[in-house]
């Protein structure tokens, strides 16, 4: 595959995270934010992400399986979850997030069990997607290429 | 790592004295991150802590330096604006606004909160408090440009702002609304995504973003009501 075909295949890809809701404009704005001179930029904030995520999942798997819930913590979980994945642009989780701050409130455990198994599992999906998209940028610079910087959604 | 709390500064000398530096407060690290590049980007120097009393500690506000008013105390890197996160566990956003506007040496600076909740109340209190502005998260690259209107011109906008006899509200109201609008559009992407280029400021990024004295949500500070009622 030659650079420009690897490059296509980039821009299809992105498109795709986008029109299956997986990203959001957020994710955009850390593209931007991305030059010569920080080129990993995209790649170190998700990766901080990641990290944070997979502490809290735990966490959180940890408060919901105790005797006494205690919902003020897990709620407090879910909010930095759901900031840190709306700060990068992952939508499904953060959605997910939101609908399982809803059932914290009602203080309903086995409502908050099923949130979780659907936070993880979003989480898991992007986290997917993501490594898959930082490949395809991996084997395009390795190519002497560089990752495009213009994502046209008209064709 | 974050041994003592101060996670990122930026070394100025004197030469660089040009440049804004920004005191970013956020316990989020992802957030942190994203602050800070999004500062550089837009040229300001930035030291990123991720708590309240880091940044007192920083500014020599804290308990341990209680007599820093008094002694001379000058922190070596004058801050040109200080930008906090809401939620922050210990001390709130708000708690550090208030100690900021308590103090004689600090209370100048501007101090604009970021939250990821829209609320009202919240955001009536902290600009009540004296806050400069108030952003709702996730912050974007147009939400920086309009801060360095706060900092760069501070002696203009003694001078020659435009007269609006904008209720108290408005600002607000505009802030907020252009904010509601934006999550609304936000939930569409998936569905009909925009067309996208090199785009510099987000498509709902109001124009008085682009001039440095006119931002509606400027003229809500009654900090700043009061400096415009000085100038005749």
């Amino acid at each position: 595959m030659d650079v420009g075909q690897m490059q296509r295949q980039w821009i299809d890809y992105t498109k795709s995270l986008f029109l299956e809701g997986f990203l959001d404009g957020q994710f955009l704005q850390l593209q931007q934010l991305q030059d010569e001179n920080n080129p990993d930029f995209v790649v170190e904030v998700v990766s901080l992400f990641f990290e944070d995520s997979e502490r809290l999942l735990k966490d959180l798997t940890f408060a919901l399986n105790q005797n006494g819930v205690d919902f003020k913590k897990v709620d407090a979980h879910v909010h930095q979850l759901k900031g840190s994945s709306s700060s990068i642009g992952a939508q499904r989780v953060k959605n997910a997030c939101i609908a399982f701050r809803n059932f914290c409130e009602e203080q309903n455990t086995d409502a908050c069990l099923r949130c979780l198994q659907q936070v993880k599992q979003e989480y898991c999906l992007v986290k997917n997607k993501l490594e898959t998209l930082f490949g395809l940028e991996q084997q395009i610079v390795a190519a002497g290429g560089s990752i495009p910087t213009e994502l046209s959604f008209s064709g | 790592m974050e041994t003592d709390g101060v996670v990122s500064i930026d070394h100025v000398s004197p030469e660089d004295s040009q440049e804004v530096h920004v005191l970013a407060v956020d316990d989020s690290l992802v957030d942190r991150k994203v602050i800070e590049r999004l500062l550089k980007i837009s040229a300001c120097k930035v030291t990123a802590v991720d708590s309240g009393i880091r940044a007192l500690q920083f500014l020599g506000l804290d308990e341990q330096r209680r007599t820093s008013e008094s002694d001379g105390f000058v922190p070596s890197l004058k801050v040109d604006l200080i930008i906090t996160d809401y939620c922050m566990p210990e001390m709130t956003g708000y708690e550090l606004l208030k100690k900021i506007k308590e103090s004689s040496m600090f209370r100048e600076i501007p101090v604009v909160i970021m939250s990821s909740e829209n609320i009202l109340p919240r955001i009536d209190r902290c600009l009540e408090e004296g806050a400069e502005d108030f952003i709702v998260k996730p912050v974007k690259l147009s939400d920086v440009k309009r801060l360095k209107g706060y900092m760069a011109t501070r002696e203009v906008k003694v001078g020659s702002h435009d007269r609006r006899s904008g209720a108290e509200g408005v600002g607000i109201e505009i802030n907020n609304k252009r904010k509601l609008e934006e999550e609304e559009e936000i939930s569409d992407v998936s569905s009909s995504p925009p067309s996208i280029s090199t785009l510099s400021s987000s498509p709902f990024a109001s124009s008085p973003s682009s001039s440095p004295t006119s931002s509606p949500s400027v003229l809500a500070s009654p900090i700043r009501r009061l400096k415009m009622s000085n100038t005749d």
